[in-house]
């Protein structure tokens, strides 16, 4: 089953992208990793949602994207915002509450904002990201721009009043816009079945009739392929919208600290056949485009830039309260 | 000045706006059709579908699509029909709108504006007529304004669509269609001054929109018994002016805040609150509050006309405040402090 699947991992990738994915999937996965350390040592702060399992998705889509199309993520957004571009070091301070990060400490992991990288913001209202991204659609096509919108949302967005709604006026605007819905089963602490009857969400959305594709989401090139292809189509033809459901798994609980992650928690061994890093690592090494020592060195390499990242946010300070003041209005 | 209505100006403003700057663009219910006051009529004629957008009835992801735009460098205006279905919108003011400047540290503004119009009198029934515009003076981020005369709803309407920062502009329908004179072409006009209408010796009256005219009028029947009323109207709630406000009161000693939204909870409360901050040691009288009743605004027009505030009850009011000293017995605490 697990050479089944790894056969097909790098499939239409070539060793450039495939070496680009996964130092992108091992940035993330690191910097997630050490993010659980840190919260547990109260050195980030808030609400931490892991994308850890999704990280091809993250990849597979943003590595394709230019600075100035927007995205919109969600409550797991660490991987997207790192994919797209946003420098590990101010995210990292940003979920320190420092006044380096991005936002000068005023966001936090579900508020990452980095407008020079495309990233729009995530948010912390279920849902509420689908419309903005819309929005952000509706300004490239009024504008005449070639720019394209790109929103990540789980499987639990899909049953909020937001998508339906959003989903029929992209659909009557023809807005190129892309939906990403990264499929993990779970909306916070109950499975997807207790939430709806509808097997899959491209059905939800099959009455609009626009392009949509179910797929594995930790096959990072069958992500890569089949987003590659809407992205082309959004962007030459300035139309949309599309839908990639991506079948994603959550390796850890629906937030750090999480009482009930048990209950989505994975068998080792099935995380093994399901983790979209060890699969392209798997794949690359098979096609004689990586040797042990090569991965070992990008792990290295991402261990110190967390490193890096750490060192930076803990150099600097939290915003003063009159600073912080300044910012409830622009001027 | 030309002879216009409220709501004419609301139009002749939209249109100066969308001249002057093509990225504004206006979406909603009904717009490119003129809406059911005509706010938006002609628009879509000479500025086209693309800019002035119909859209289905989805209150929610309207709002959400008009952050979205604004984030992305367009200036929407978005209407909401009735401020009875903001409701619906609200979770995009607020947790969205009003905080993505402040949260991405800077990075983001949202330069929108959210017209809708409130009030009761339409015999429309208690989901056609409210008045909410206090929820939305709670909200860090957000600034709200609302006019009292045709002048003022469309030089207000030039600065909020100029603004970096969210504006709920919120209309009254029983203002628009009277006729009165505004300047042409509409002048911008500062958010956050309030306007002092008359000046007056004996008592401040600080009215909210459809409220300044009933204060006008009550002041005339003031004057004809000697009590000269002063008459304010903030005109935007937030930021709020107060220092013309809080000085007329430490000179007239008393004063009625009046709105038509229900009393409790209302915008009123907080206007009481900072006078008597600000004016305690002038006071010679509590500070009288003029609301709608606590209940949902009833269809039965005899019902409806006794619900919604006018001059009687500001005039009975500011009566009360200039008479305090003479009172014969003490007035029981709870109806004294909310008048």
């Amino acid at each position: 089953m697990a050479a089944k699947r790894q056969r097909g991992v790098a499939g239409s990738l070539d060793s450039a992208t495939t070496l680009d994915l996964l130092r992108t999937m091992w940035r993330i996965r690191r910097f997630e990793e050490h993010l659980a350390r840190l919260h547990q040592r109260l050195l980030v702060h808030g609400l931490i949602h892991l994308s850890i399992g999704a990280e091809g998705v993250a990849a597979g889509v943003c590595r394709q994207l230019r600075d100035d199309d927007e995205i919109y993520s969600g409550h797991r957004a660490h991987g997207h915002v790192l994919a797209k571009g946003a420098p590990m070091d101010r995210v990292m301070a940003e979920l320190m509450g420092r006044s380096a990060g991005l936002c000068q400490g005023l966001g936090g992991s579900m508020h990452v904002v980095d407008i020079e990288h495309g990233v729009m913001g995530a948010t912390g209202v279920v849902g509420g990201n689908l419309p903005m991204a819309a929005g952000g659609a509706l300004a490239a096509k009024i504008g005449r721009r070639d720019r394209v919108t790109v929103v990540f949302f789980g499987d639990g967005a899909v049953q909020t009043g937001y998508f339906h709604e959003t989903v029929n006026l992209a659909a009557l605007w023809e807005l190129p816009l892309i939906f990403v819905c990264e499929n993990n089963g779970m909306a916070e602490f109950t499975t997807r079945a207790e939430h709806t009857t509808v097997g899959s969400v491209c059905d939800v959305v099959a009455p609009y009739g626009f392009d949509r594709e179910v797929l594995d989401g930790a096959d990072v090139a069958a992500v890569h392929t089949a987003f590659g292809r809407f992205l082309a189509l959004a962007r030459s033809e300035r139309r949309g919208p599309f839908l990639l459901e991506c079948r994603t798994h959550r390796r850890r609980g629906h937030y750090e600290g999480d009482p009930l992650a048990a209950r989505s928690a994975l068998e080792d061994d099935e995380w093994a056949a399901l983790d979209p890093i060890a699969r392209l690592e798997a794949s690359a090494t098979e096609n004689g485009w990586i040797d042990e020592q090569q991965a070992r060195a990008i792990t290295a390499e991402a261990d110190a830039e967390v490193q890096r990242a750490v060192a930076f946010g803990r150099a600097s300070d939290p915003l003063t309260p009159a600073a912080a003041a300044e910012l409830v209005y622009a001027s | 000045m030309i002879e216009t209505t409220y709501v004419k100006a609301i139009n002749a403003a939209l249109a100066h706006a969308m001249r002057a700057d093509e990225r504004v663009i206006v979406i909603g219910e009904d717009v490119a059709e003129g809406g059911p006051y005509l706010a938006t009529e002609g628009l879509s004629e000479e500025f086209g579908r693309g800019r002035v957008r119909n859209t289905p009835i989805s209150e929610s992801a309207v709002a959400g699509i008009a952050v979205g735009a604004a984030q992305a460098g367009l200036r929407p205006v978005v209407e909401i029909m009735f401020i009875d279905f903001i409701t619906l919108a609200l979770d995009q003011l607020v947790n969205q709108a009003a905080k993505a400047h402040f949260m991405s540290g800077g990075q983001l503004a949202v330069p929108l504006v959210l017209r809708t119009q409130g009030g009761a009198g339409g015999r429309a029934g208690a989901q056609h007529s409210q008045s909410l515009e206090a929820w939305l003076t709670h909200i860090p981020g957000l600034k709200v304004v609302m006019p009292a005369t045709a002048a003022d709803a469309a030089g207000l309407l030039l600065s909020a669509i100029a603004d970096p920062n969210p504006v709920v502009f919120v209309e009254s329908k029983a203002l628009y269609f009277r006729r009165e004179p505004a300047p042409d072409p509409p002048e911008p006009l500062e958010i956050g001054r309030a306007h002092v209408l008359r000046r007056g010796r004996d008592v401040t009256i600080v009215a909210l929109s459809r409220l300044v005219g009933e204060a006008m009028a009550a002041a005339e029947r003031l004057a004809a018994d000697g009590i000269e009323a002063e008459v304010i109207d903030p005109r935007t709630l937030l930021p709020l002016d107060l220092d013309p406000i809080a000085d007329s009161v430490r000179r007239t000693g008393r004063a009625v805040v009046a709105h038509e939204a229900v009393r409790t909870g209302g915008f009123g409360a907080e206007l009481a609150a900072e006078l008597q901050a600000a004016a305690f040691d002038h006071l010679d009288a509590p500070i009288q509050r003029v609301g709608a009743p606590f209940m949902p605004v009833p269809l039965s027009p005899t019902l409806e006309d006794a619900y919604r505030p006018g001059a009687p009850e500001i005039e009975a009011a500011a009566r009360r405040a200039v008479s305090w000293a003479d009172r014969e017995e003490p007035i029981p605490i709870r109806e004294a402090a909310s008048g």
